[in-house]
Order: structure tokens, then C-alpha cells, then sequence
């Protein structure tokens, strides 16, 4: 394999229903940057059907170019069209860097295509960078350069490995959303749209869609809030989550809870903060009957301020919390809301 | 109906989490277990036999002591064990793991393989597709229910919003997640039938259709350049007041910090 022969940096544009995904932005602003450090151009992947409309939005968030797979087996995620198309779209084109979303489409996407085109793929990335493999120069060993570094939590967000692949093109990511940030929005850019369809034959793997169930969406994107006020199985019940309603209402900000509180029922899985939940880093984030198990803790601990309220003084929330309160959440919660509430009447 | 369900032994990182006094994790003293993931597919796997006389193999790779795990799956009622190590298979990314678990269900007879979604350990999500993609078999992924339907699987598959019901013609691979089930608990004649049943042990040559440039450290595309025990922040300050005192000083906090 020429590797020098793979150029560019390339993102999968993951639209559901004809509307782009937060993370095809987030993932066209971290790629400029690689772009810029490689003196190369980005390139959106965006692939569904009847989609060419959403191709100026990708230019506006700095794709230079646009190759649009548009074809009628594509109107929903299935993995086989999906990993055909990304996979003929590496193959015609030769990217070095291939970013996909670890979203519940990229975490099956990526690691089929990446099986499909023979190259390595690593896991939500939370820092990409152009860097020499090894970084250091070991005897007897090709240093390589403009390599993509990239690094990743590891072991429920105890270990971080910096992790490249320096023999095989391309160089496969997924991040998840919420971790880079997008640019401010290019006005009026028009893209630059290159059509591609490597056509499509069912077969096998084609799975067949009986039906599409939709959650009921009434609960708030807790990745946007500034101020979350999150709960854990220390709240007790379904019920007691009103104290940290009044808390969260006092203060404008949303409700999040821990992996025990959405296997109780309490909450639903929107709701849920850490490694098999989201990734959130609010202004100021209150851990409130939240022990604090690691895979918490790996989805939350680079919030700007956290206060953690828990009764257990050896709770391991306590270790990342800049503030901890030790004691009965049913006594302070409410005390603190109906505080708050009388500092905000004051101004 | 014959079902390969594969599995991992990982250290627990829920619960008994120990750490250094310099705030990195205690591995040592660590327990392992099986991945939940895992264990809610094995659990699914046994439904299936229960219901279907489904004969269930479990399939691992890892060190010699990854035989605890295959013991554990018997215990709860799994046919047979397969036990994949070697020292030629050390070091192996989710590529070359995925290469060498392909090449060892190809001497396996099976309708239907289950993985579990991620292990709690690396958290990838990888290997269940790969292995898939190696097969040429279909895969489901994210699996939150699973039926049969004649020669075919009906699988509600999760996402973010919503969830869609999928069928396709067995063989296909699913990974499930560990929302999918409680997994039952060992039974004490399962426990006894766990340590009188044989494993199968199978090294490399025993892997099928497999190249050793696929193998272990030296067949996996990524390579560690830098690895670390993560650096936490650190504990702010931990104070133990009654209810009006600590909310008098953090609204003092919140103050000083032009929170509020």
C-alpha cells in the first residue's frame, strides 16, 4: 500500500432524517485544524438519500468539499449500504484521516468499514493532533512524521493511551459529540459537492426495517446545559427527584442523574451522565446522592465547578469535587434552593 | 439452533474500585469478572436454549485465567467452553482481536453469534462488527431485544432517539447490550458440571484462515505511543456541616467565585 498516495482529511457528515448531527460540526472544526497542520483540504462524507440539500450547511462548518452518496437504500441507517458507500467512498478517494461520530451509528459504522479497508480505528478520541510516531526517537526504528495522534480514556477513564497507526491508511477516529468544537458558522458558503454512488445491491447483509419506534423527545439535551444538577441512587426515589427539579429551576438549569437512577426508573436514559451515557462539562455540575463510580466520574469530571452533596464522607465523588458537602441531600437541597432563591430576589 | 456467544474477562471497575494513594487505579487488587455486556448476551443466548434447545458455546481469548469466565458461562447453563490463547496473540488492538476470534468460530457450526456491545475495559464497541465484517455476516448491533422468527432474528437495535426493529436471515451477529436482560445466576449443579466439563483449548494453530500478519502486537494497525495512568484534578475542599451552615458556605463559595 502507497501511503502517500492517501491525502486529506475526511469526516462521515452522520445525518438521521435529513438533518445533520451536532457531531458532523464538531468533527469539521477539529479536522481544519489537522487540515491546516497536514497543508491539506477537508473533505465532508454525507451519505443518504435525497440529502444534496444539506451540503452547504457542511461548507459553512469548513468543508472544503462535499462527496454526497445519495441513493434510495440509504434513507435509513442500516450498517451494510452505509459501510458499502464509506467504505467505496475510502476506497476511490484516499483519505489519510477518516473522523466518524462515536454516536450509536459511528460505533457500528466505523469499526466496519475500518475491518473493510484494513486499517485500525480508535475508540472516542478526546484529543487528535499531528505528531511523530514514536514521539520520541527509538534506535532502529523509522521515526515517522505528520503522523495522527490520537488519544483516548481507557479503563472507564482511569488510563489515557495516545494510540497512532502509522502502516495503515487511513487513520480512523471516533469522537464523541460534545468533545470538539465547531466553528462559527461561514456565511453563505456554497460547497463544493463531488456526487459518488458505487451502487447498491441487497444482499445477506441487508437487514430489513419492520419498524421505526421514536422515543418521546420531552426531556431536555442535558450535552447544552450550563447547569446541571444531576442525582444518583442516594435521592432514593422517582419522587424525591423534586428537590433537584426546584434546585435546577432555580438556578436555570437541567436535570441529569447517574446509571442507577436510570436502572431504577427513575429517570430515562437521555438523562444518563458518564461512560455508557453522555459526556457533559457544564459551568457548574451537582452531584447529589452520586457516589461516583469511575464511568460517572469519566463523563463528568471536566465540568468547570462541582459540588458534590453525599452523606457517605468516603464517597470517591468527593475526589473530583471542588466542593463537598457531607450530609443529608433531603436537608441542604432544599435549603440551598430556597437560599438561591432569596440571593436572586435580591438582585 | 447453535449460538456462539463470545466473552471477555475484565477487571471490575464497578464497585470495587481501589486506587494508589497518588489517585491511579489499584489493579492488583482488583477482581475480575465477566463483561457485563457479555454476560447479558450469554444470558439471551441461554433464553434461546431454553426456549428453542439452542446449544450455546462460549467462545474467549485471552490469558490461561480467562478459563474462570468459561467456567462461570457453564455454571449458568452454557454447553461448551472454547478457551483461544497463545502468546503469539498478545497485545492484539480490536483488529487483531477481532482477526483471531473470526479464525477460531470458523471451525464452529452456528446460526447466530453474540457478542456484548463494549467491555468495560477498553470501551470500544469494535470487536462485535469486526468480527462480523471478517465473517461476511450480518451484524445488529445495540441489540435491546432479540426473537426468533423461523430462520430469521427480529432485533429491536437502539439508538440515541428512538429504536428500529430489524430482521434478517440467520447466520447474523448481534452485540448486545447489557440493558437486554438480568442475567441469571450460576445453579449449583450448573457449578458442578463446570468444573467436571472439559474446556477446549485452542492456540494459534488451531485458528482458521487466518495470516500471522493479523496476529497479536504485531499484526494490529494501532500502536500505544503514550500511555498514562490519568492525572484527576484532585479533591477540592470536603467539609462536614448541618444543613444551614453548608449551604451558608457554598453560597460564600459561589460568591467569591462570582457564581451567583
Amino acid at each position: 500500500m502507497g501511503l502517500e498516495e492517501y491525502k486529506g482529511v475526511f469526516v462521515f457528515a452522520q445525518q438521521v432524517d435529513n438533518v445533520l448531527d451536532g457531531v458532523a460540526f464538531e468533527l469539521l472544526g477539529k479536522a481544519r485544524d489537522l487540515a491546516k497542520d497536514l497543508s491539506t483540504e477537508v473533505t465532508a462524507v454525507l451519505i443518504g438519500s435525497d440529502i444534496k440539500g444539506l451540503a452547504d450547511q457542511l461548507a459553512e462548518y469548513g468543508a472544503d468539499k462535499v462527496i454526497v452518496v445519495d441513493d434510495p437504500e440509504l434513507k435509513e441507517y442500516r450498517t451494510e449500504p452505509y459501510a458499502h458507500a464509506l467504505a467505496s467512498v475510502i476506497n476511490e478517494y484516499k483519505p489519510e484521516i477518516m473522523l466518524v461520530g462515536a454516536t450509536a451509528i459511528g460505533r457500528d459504522l466505523g469499526p466496519t468499514v475500518s475491518a473493510r479497508v484494513a486499517t485500525g480505528l480508535t475508540a472516542d478520541c478526546t484529543v487528535l493532533e499531528i505528531g511523530d510516531f514514536p514521539i520520541n526517537p527509538v534506535p532502529n526504528q523509522e521515526q515517522k512524521h505528520n503522523q495522527l495522534l490520537m488519544t483516548r480514556p481507557a479503563f472507564g477513564g482511569n488510563t489515557i493511551a495516545t494510540i497512532a497507526c502509522p502502516d495503515n491508511r487511513p487513520q480512523m477516529a471516533t469522537v464523541r459529540p460534545g468533545v470538539m468544537q465547531k466553528i462559527a458558522p461561514i456565511k453563505d458558503a456554497k460547497a463544493n459537492v463531488i456526487e459518488f454512488n458505487p451502487g447498491f445491491t441487497p444482499n445477506n447483509r441487508y437487514v430489513e426495517i419492520l419498524n421505526i419506534v421514536k422515543a418521546v423527545k420531552n426531556t431536555a439535551n442535558i450535552m447544552d446545559a450550563k447547569i446541571l444538577v444531576s442525582g444518583g441512587r442516594g435521592v432514593g426515589s422517582k419522587e424525591n427527584f423534586k428537590l433537584l427539579d426546584e434546585l435546577a429551576e432555580v438556578l436555570g438549569g437541567t436535570v441529569s442523574c447517574s446509571r442507577a437512577v436510570v436502572e431504577n426508573g427513575w429517570q430515562p436514559v437521555d438523562l444518563q451522565v458518564g461512560q455508557t451515557g453522555k459526556t457533559v462539562r457544564p459551568q457548574i455540575y451537582f452531584a447529589i446522592g452520586i457516589s461516583g463510580a469511575i464511568q460517572h466520574v469519566a463523563g463528568m469530571e471536566d465540568s468547570d465547578l462541582i459540588v458534590a452533596i453525599n452523606k457517605d464522607e468516603d464517597a470517591p465523588i468527593f475526589d473530583v469535587a471542588d466542593y463537598g458537602l457531607v450530609g443529608d441531600l433531603n436537608k441542604i437541597v432544599p435549603a440551598l434552593t430556597k437560599a438561591l432563591k432569596e440571593e436572586m430576589n435580591k438582585i | 439452533m447453535k449460538i456462539v456467544v463470545c466473552v471477555k474477562q475484565v477487571p471490575d471497575t464497578k464497585g470495587g474500585v481501589k486506587f494508589n494513594p497518588d489517585g491511579t487505579l489499584d489493579r492488583a487488587a482488583m477482581l475480575t469478572i465477566m463483561n457485563p455486556d457479555d454476560k447479558a448476551g450469554l444470558e439471551a443466548a441461554l433464553r434461546l436454549k431454553d426456549k428453542y434447545d439452542a446449544e450455546v458455546t462460549v467462545l474467549t481469548m485471552g490469558l490461561p485465567k480467562a478459563d474462570e469466565v468459561l467456567r462461570e458461562a457453564i455454571a449458568m447453563g452454557a454447553d461448551h467452553g472454547i478457551l483461544v490463547t497463545d502468546r503469539v496473540l498478545g497485545g492484539a488492538d480490536t483488529w487483531a482481536t477481532s482477526t483471531t476470534i473470526a479464525g477460531a468460530i470458523r471451525n464452529l457450526e452456528y446460526d447466530l453469534i453474540i457478542t456484548g456491545r463494549q467491555a468495560i475495559d477498553g470501551d470500544t464497541a469494535q470487536v462485535g462488527p469486526q468480527i462480523a465484517e471478517h465473517l461476511g455476516l450480518p451484524v445488529i448491533s445495540y441489540a435491546q431485544d432479540i426473537k426468533i422468527e423461523g430462520d430469521s432474528v427480529v432485533v429491536q437495535r437502539q439508538y440515541e432517539d428512538r429504536y428500529h426493529e430489524l430482521k434478517v436471515k440467520m447466520p447474523c451477529l448481534i452485540t448486545a447490550l447489557s440493558e437486554l436482560n438480568e442475567p441469571r445466576y450460576m445453579t449449583p449443579g450448573g457449578i458442578f458440571d463446570a468444573y467436571e466439563k472439559e474446556v477446549t483449548v485452542w492456540g494459534r494453530a488451531d485458528l482458521k484462515d487466518v495470516d500471522d500478519s493479523n496476529l497479536g502486537l504485531k499484526g494490529s494497525p494501532t500502536k500505544i505511543a503514550k500511555a498514562s495512568d490519568k492525572v484527576r484534578k484532585g479533591a477540592g475542599e470536603k467539609v462536614t456541616l448541618d444543613a444551614e451552615e453548608a449551604v451558608a458556605y457554598l453560597m460564600g463559595k459561589f460568591k467569591e467565585k462570582h457564581v451567583i
